[in-house]
């Protein structure tokens, strides 16, 4: 493998497993069970991908949080995109990540990609790429958390900059803090600590969190933890310590990437683009000031002023039980459909539709199947 | 006169198609029985010699339809022989399909049909009947071919799921990932550059070593769409075996793992086109057999990976690079470039 | 939503753009999210941006404490 993750003995199976002897260690002698929720989607997918669950003893439970911007898309912004490709208004530039989700009426964008009226791309900067190549409107999908938004920001203020015309970007932005702060208040929750999102860290920091962590009444440790197998490992490891103290602080195990004051340069992008507001997340509601909007000023770009969408449907498919699952309340082995009617070939909701939403990643890594 | 691009009436069956076939297709393919221009080709080989015989058919698809390490034309040659002979079989004849899309440019269609001429001589294989057929733009991605495989069946011990039992040996023929990361660098706008070439490799001589251990090979199946994940999947699927590999066995380059790791990829869903699974009984016969591939240029990082267990029917098991334990299901849908 | 890969800068083109490798794969990632970005940096590479420069002090003094880890279980065995 690759030279850093040898020398910094990130994968290391040594390590792991002397991490896993401290683990059960620990959780044993704190008895009862314990709840530890990975909040980003990447966590979810990565913790599964090592096969983490098999290395941890049975009271501590892993439950996966709203850090996936698929599964927190309302239904009404996949309808609008289609809107616009249905009536060939613009060619819609995508990440992967959306391409199969379906809108209220069952379909996804991923019917239009033959005639290339939709595309996906990895990076923002192929949208300048793009930009030469198409002659159509181009309206770009920005989806994503903090890790993403900055990146997203730096291509649009090139396009307002450099005059770029009829380029959109229809937003979909959220924020975690804010996720956190709804988890945290809401008297059923059990979540006993977080695995803090190690890359939206790098943009936001250390403080963020501690402003909701550590003066909120409820009193939960919060670790940023990185995506290797020994960084999880530690992320979990110094979450069930500050639980067996009793104690509530954020921690950073993921100092080599995420510094205490994280990355300004691409917050003062964003904020140059974008202002914080209100925000529909699916699941969980309209959540104050949890997500950013582009600036009036700026609004030559606003895909949502250019193109007037109509029809907001954000009703939930009967019995789906997603939002339920992103608040870490139940799991998805708990709903009616996973499993039957609701499997990866067929989602219901968008749990299981995103690779990395809960439920998508119970059924195809199997959590409780093993 | 001078034709650049094909037309509508070049499927149409009159004076145009002639002119296609017979100065465009045949001067490549050089082949006896194609010089006979009738509607069906009699095999007298079989009828002649009393082998059994294997058939397979396979459509080529591939977008774009040239990219680093080969093209369409090799893929439809070297795809479906392989079928063949993971099947048991030395390929000898291939009828092939085209559908070309009106505006495909001359040059391009005789840069294919070169690469089959090519591919069907290092097979030794010979196309024995064909047809062409031209749809209007934007009705076909340039060119579609459908090759259909007669095959002589040589490993008289049975392919198949069937034999299968808890003990055997997993084996990958050789390093996977490349043919789907060619074809999907050659696609994307990215600004990643790699030199990765596609695998896409006449396989039937890798599979007739093997066909030496006999009756101790079991099963053998090239990982073409859905990679190495979707054959493991295939072969416990139904069966109360389970499969059981080790992920650092897997034979896979620093490249395919950073472009995966970049991309969100998982190298084990990606496809193969000069990729097989072996499952063979018996530990010094897998040995053996990794032995004979890696004698072979083909076969150059041929691995035993895993073993055929009864510990969790129908599934197949990961044992991951830092010690843990997950299920690696069926690939699902299509392989994206993802951000989360 | 974090899906990101640590690569090493091999060649600066300008203020905004880098090369940058990781195997014998490279790619050109933008920098403009970063502050002074020099050659053999290890960067995080997340949708074709670098968003962070790899403290590798940290990542040092991590190793340092897995091998106390690994002591301390000797001696609690």
């Amino acid at each position: 493998m690759f030279n850093i993750l040898k020398e910094y003995k990130l994968e290391d199976k040594s390590t792991v497993g002397n991490l896993q002897k401290e683990i059960e260690r620990i959780a044993h002698k704190i008895g009862r069970e314990i709840k530890i929720m990975e909040v980003c989607g990447t966590h979810t997918v990565s913790i599964r991908k090592f096969g983490i669950h098999s290395l941890l003893p049975k009271n501590v439970r892993l439950i996966s949080g709203p850090g996936c911007p698929v599964c927190v898309t309302p239904t009404s912004y996949i309808d609008h995109a289609l809107q616009l490709v249905k009536n060939k208004r613009a060619v819609i530039l995508t990440f992967g990540d959306m391409l199969k989700v379906p809108g209220s009426s069952g379909e996804s964008l991923s019917a239009y990609m033959g005639n290339e009226l939709v595309r996906v791309i990895y990076s923002p900067l192929e949208i300048l790429k793009l930009r030469r190549e198409i002659s159509q409107p181009i309206v770009f999908l920005g989806i994503g958390f903090e890790t993403t938004i900055p990146t997203i920001a730096s291509v649009f203020k090139q396009v307002i900059e450099t005059d770029i015309n009829n380029t959109f970007l229809y937003t979909s932005f959220k924020t975690v803090p804010p996720a956190l702060e709804v988890l945290l208040a809401d008297p059923s929750n059990q979540i006993d600590g977080f695995l803090l999102p190690g890359h939206v860290s790098v943009i936001l920091g250390e403080e963020p969190y501690r402003e909701i962590l550590e003066k909120s009444n409820k009193g939960v440790p919060g670790v940023i933890t990185g995506f290797e197998p020994v960084d999880i490992m530690l992320g979990i490891y110094l979450t069930l310590k500050q639980i067996q103290n009793n104690e509530h602080r954020v921690e950073n195990a993921y100092p080599r990437a995420v510094k205490p004051s994280g990355n300004s340069k691409a917050r003062k992008i964003m904020d140059f683009l974008l202002k914080s507001a209100d925000e529909l997340w699916r699941g969980l509601g309209n959540l104050p000031k949890s997500g950013l909007k582009i600036r009036e000023e700026y609004k030559s770009i606003d895909a949502t002023i250019h193109f007037e969408f109509t029809d907001e449907y954000n009703h939930e498919p009967k019995g789906c039980l997603c939002a339920a699952v992103i608040q870490g309340k139940n799991i998805p082995t708990d709903c009616p459909h996973f499993g039957k009617s609701c499997l990866p070939e067929t989602p219901i909701g968008p749990c299981m539709v995103s690779s990395e939403g809960a439920c998508a990643a119970y059924y195809r890594y199997g959590v409780d199947r093993l | 006169m001078k034709i650049k691009n094909i037309k509508l009436e070049h499927g149409s069956g009159g004076a145009l198609s002639r002119q296609l076939t017979e100065e465009i297709i045949y001067p490549i393919l050089k082949n006896d029985s194609y010089r006979e221009l009738s509607d069906a080709t009699i095999i007298d080989y079989f009828v002649k010699s009393k082998k059994q015989l294997a058939f397979t058919t396979d459509t080529y698809t591939v977008d774009p339809p040239a990219f680093p390490g080969g093209d369409i034309g090799k893929l439809a040659i070297y795809g479906t022989c392989n079928d063949l002979a993971v099947s048991g079989a030395k390929p000898l004849f291939l009828s092939m399909g085209m559908v070309l899309e009106e505006g495909l440019s001359i040059e391009k269609l005789q840069s294919i049909l070169l690469s089959i001429q090519e591919a069907s001589t290092h097979a030794g294989i010979r196309i024995i009947t064909g047809d062409t057929k031209v749809v209007p733009k934007g009705k076909g991605g340039e060119i579609y071919i459908n090759t259909s495989g007669i095959g002589e069946v040589v490993f008289s011990h049975g392919i198949s799921p069937s034999r299968i039992k808890p003990g055997d040996y997993i084996i990958i023929s050789n390093s996977i990932g490349s043919h789907g990361i060619a074809v999907l660098s050659a696609r994307e706008s990215l600004s990643i550059s790699s030199k990765i070439q596609s695998d896409v490799a006449f396989l039937y001589p890798l599979c007739e070593k093997l066909f030496t251990l006999q009756e101790n090979l079991k099963f053998l199946r090239d990982a073409t769409r859905g990679g190495i994940s979707a054959v493991l999947n295939e072969i416990v699927s139904g069966n109360n075996f389970s499969i059981e590999i080790d992920e650092e066995e897997i034979p896979i380059s620093d490249d395919i793992l950073s472009i995966s790791n970049i991309l969100g990829l998982n190298p084990l869903e990606i496809a193969n086109e000069g990729v097989f699974v072996a499952v063979v009984s018996k530990e010094n016969k897998a040995k053996e057999a990794v032995n004979l591939l890696k004698d072979h240029p083909l076969g150059k990082n041929a691995a035993i990976v895993g073993r055929v267990t009864e510990n969790y029917p129908g599934k197949v098991i990961l044992n991951t690079n830092s010690g843990g334990k997950r299920i690696l299901d069926f690939p699902r849908g299509l392989l994206l470039p993802r951000i989360c | 939503m974090c899906l990101a890969t640590p690569m090493e800068i091999i060649k600066i083109l300008n203020n905004e753009r880098a090369i940058v490798k990781q195997a014998n794969i490279e790619a050109e990632v933008d920098i403009s999210l970063l502050e002074d970005v020099k050659i053999g940096d290890y960067v995080i590479v997340h949708a074709g941006f670098a968003i962070e420069i790899l403290d590798l002090k940290e990542a040092e003094e991590r190793l340092k404490l897995f091998s106390k880890l690994a002591e301390v279980k000797e001696t609690l065995d």
